[in-house]
């Protein structure tokens, strides 16, 4: 009778493992070893939860591995669900049977939340670990929590960390607001105000944006409050950007003579010319991962083009193969965080589609064709865009996987425009 | 004097007043009545000064006013105009900055006020459509207001009275998508500062 012997070894095994409490946690943020085809996204199921918030929980997590697209959610109905576990373990057969290579077991405990993933072909535990988390009821960060915990587990499965832990600033009826990035806890982060693109400190602790009126660059905490002037003055400011280091911001000012990008400390000074334009429009600077270069747009040849310069303003070279003619007309540039592309909008037929270009080659790739879409922001993990679309109306933040071309709807209501992707923010 | 002429004079006086008091029914004057407290008499022959003062000087006030009134309405009418030319908008060709002929024309209008008012100061607000990219628009406008003010320094134009900004496409006074809103909407706009009255160009 080798089944049940098999059966007692494997719950002798697992018993032999804490699957709670004081587990040590050298495995988080370490691929698990899961067997699946190279190329194919791993089966994963949740199991079912317990507990206070345990269904927002399972679905959080289940949505979050799902808009990561690195992983094959498995959605089981009632009938699966109720059987998918075996008492306190997994049903090895069930699952296998449904494709997973991993089970995911969420439990809330006091002060915090458990995670247990179970390797369905080697029937073993193969990661536990506690997480701390607010109360439930503290939904914003409670959910940040989570999204924590979807983070390490994508990490996990895949090796890839995930993008759960973030959200996305935008401007919509002349403030800011700032959405997670499952859609969710939508808030202003400003006042009404005539003002414009909104950007994330590397920490994600700070935002930056201009003002219209007065014309300025102003820097605060990215959940409202700590509002800091760092530059102000006659004519025009657009487009700021932290430094890779987030101790300055880099932005477009102009007056009499073109717009060229400035640098100003944070903590305040001078703002030091960067760009030679020569009476041009330069602006949105966006700076290379490893801070030594920056993209930005230019009009210096008559129609606005991508350049990238050293972050010393020398060395400015035409990054986007030229365009002609009336479409000609390339724009909002932003690196990607391997440094290896930069995704910007080009007009094709006269409505705007993202693109991206190599800096290896220059080769040019269109990522969108369905309505306009423009503004595009790259997600931590490189492999995500949110943009602006038209594809369902109005104005609306899209998100894209650059790699499948699957894409979502982010937010819903009034036309918004300037998206910016935060990096991964630590639970608060 | 005697109290018999007071007398006539009270009279008279009162026959006077009854017709300039009641020139809507006339009536005769209570000429029955002779005798006449003299001091009554005085205090009623200077209200009837009085009076007559009053009427004249009501008569004067009422033509200085109808004069005033004119001269004001001429002066509203003037500083209107002026007013008008000062913040009259010129328009721009799709992602230009050029100054077109009839943007010449506006501003040629605004020169001679500015230099007759030194006292003015004029904020220059270029736009734009809302094709093209939000941020880069907001240069496009700022080109705009720059060209702009360039051409009045041109002109004789103080530069510090002068300033230039930018909204971008933030501000349309159109919202439609076709050419007829794109064109209204890129354009230079002025706000003036000014203290007191307008002077009209020599």
């Amino acid at each position: 009778m080798p089944r049940p012997s098999l059966r007692a070894a494997l719950a002798l095994c697992l018993a032999l493992i804490p699957a709670r409490g004081h587990a040590q946690d050298t495995t988080r943020g370490v691929r698990i070893g899961l067997s699946y085809s190279p190329g194919a996204r791993p089966g994963v199921v949740v199991l079912p939860v317990s507990g206070p918030g345990a269904d927002s929980l399972r679905a959080i997590v289940s949505r979050d591995l799902d808009f990561g697209d690195r992983v094959n959610v498995i959605r089981l109905d009632d009938a699966a669900l109720g059987a998918s576990t075996r008492g306190d373990l997994p049903n090895w057969a069930l699952l296998a049977r449904l494709g997973a290579a991993a089970a995911v077991q969420l439990t809330p405990t006091p002060g915090g939340l458990h995670l247990a993933v179970y390797n369905v072909v080697t029937r073993q535990t193969a990661l536990v670990h506690d997480y701390v988390a607010p109360a439930v009821d503290d939904t914003r960060r409670w959910r940040l929590a989570v999204h924590s915990l979807s983070d390490d587990l994508e990490q996990s499965l895949t090796g890839v960390r995930g993008i759960a832990s973030t959200r996305v600033l935008f401007e919509r009826g002349r403030r800011l607001w700032v959405v997670d990035s499952d859609g969710e806890q939508l808030q202003p982060v400003t006042p009404v105000q005539p003002l414009m693109s909104g950007r994330w400190s590397p920490t994600g602790r700070k935002i930056t944006y201009v003002l219209l009126r007065p014309a300025s660059v102003v820097v605060q905490n990215a959940d409202g409050g700590g509002v800091r002037t760092v530059a102000t003055g006659s004519g025009v400011y657009v487009s700021p950007t932290f430094t890779p280091d987030g101790g300055s911001v880099s932005f477009a000012h102009g007056v009499d003579d073109g717009t060229d990008i400035y640098t100003v400390p944070v903590a305040g000074g001078i703002p030091r010319r960067i760009s030679v334009g020569r009476g041009s429009d330069n602006v949105r600077p966006i700076y290379s991962p490893d801070g030594r270069k920056v993209a930005f747009m230019s009009g210096r040849i008559g129609h606005p083009e991508i350049y990238t310069m050293d972050a010393d303003g020398t060395n400015a070279d035409l990054l986007t193969p030229l365009a002609f003619g009336e479409d000609a007309y390339r724009a909002n540039p932003d690196w990607s965080p391997d440094g290896r592309s930069v995704a910007f909008q080009s007009r094709l037929g006269g409505i705007f589609q993202l693109m991206t270009v190599s800096l290896r080659d220059r080769s040019l790739r269109q990522l969108t064709s369905d309505g306009r879409n423009e503004d595009p922001s790259w997600s931590p993990d490189g492999r995500h865009l949110v943009f602006v679309s038209t594809r369902g109306g109005a104005r609306q933040l899209w998100v894209l996987d650059v790699d499948t071309g699957r894409s979502r709807q982010l937010t819903r209501g009034a036309s918004v425009r300037l998206p910016a992707w935060s990096p991964r923010l630590a639970p608060e | 004097m005697t109290r018999r002429k007071t007398a006539h004079l009270v009279i008279a006086a009162a026959s006077l007043l009854s017709l300039a008091a009641c020139r809507k029914k006339p009536e005769t004057a209570p000429v029955a009545e002779v005798t006449v407290d003299v001091d009554a008499a005085r205090r009623s022959a200077d209200s009837i000064a009085a009076a007559n003062v009053a009427q004249r000087r009501a008569d004067s006030i009422d033509a200085a006013n109808r004069a005033a009134a004119t001269a004001a309405a001429d002066m509203q009418r003037l500083q209107a105009e002026l007013s008008a030319a000062l913040s009259q908008r010129v328009q721009f060709d799709y992602d230009r900055d050029a100054l077109r002929d009839d943007a010449r024309a506006v501003l040629e209008a605004k020169a001679p006020i500015l230099l007759a008012n030194p006292g003015i100061a004029l904020a220059i607000i270029g736009h734009t459509d809302e094709r093209g990219t939000a941020e880069y628009n907001l240069a496009l406008g700022q080109r705009r207001a720059a060209t702009v003010k360039r051409y009045l320094v041109g002109k004789g134009i103080a530069e510090s009275r002068l300033s230039t900004q930018s909204l971008g496409d933030s501000e349309p006074l159109a919202t439609g998508t076709d050419e007829g809103s794109y064109a209204q909407n890129r354009r230079a706009e002025f706000e003036v500062s000014v203290n007191g009255p307008l002077s009209r160009p020599r």
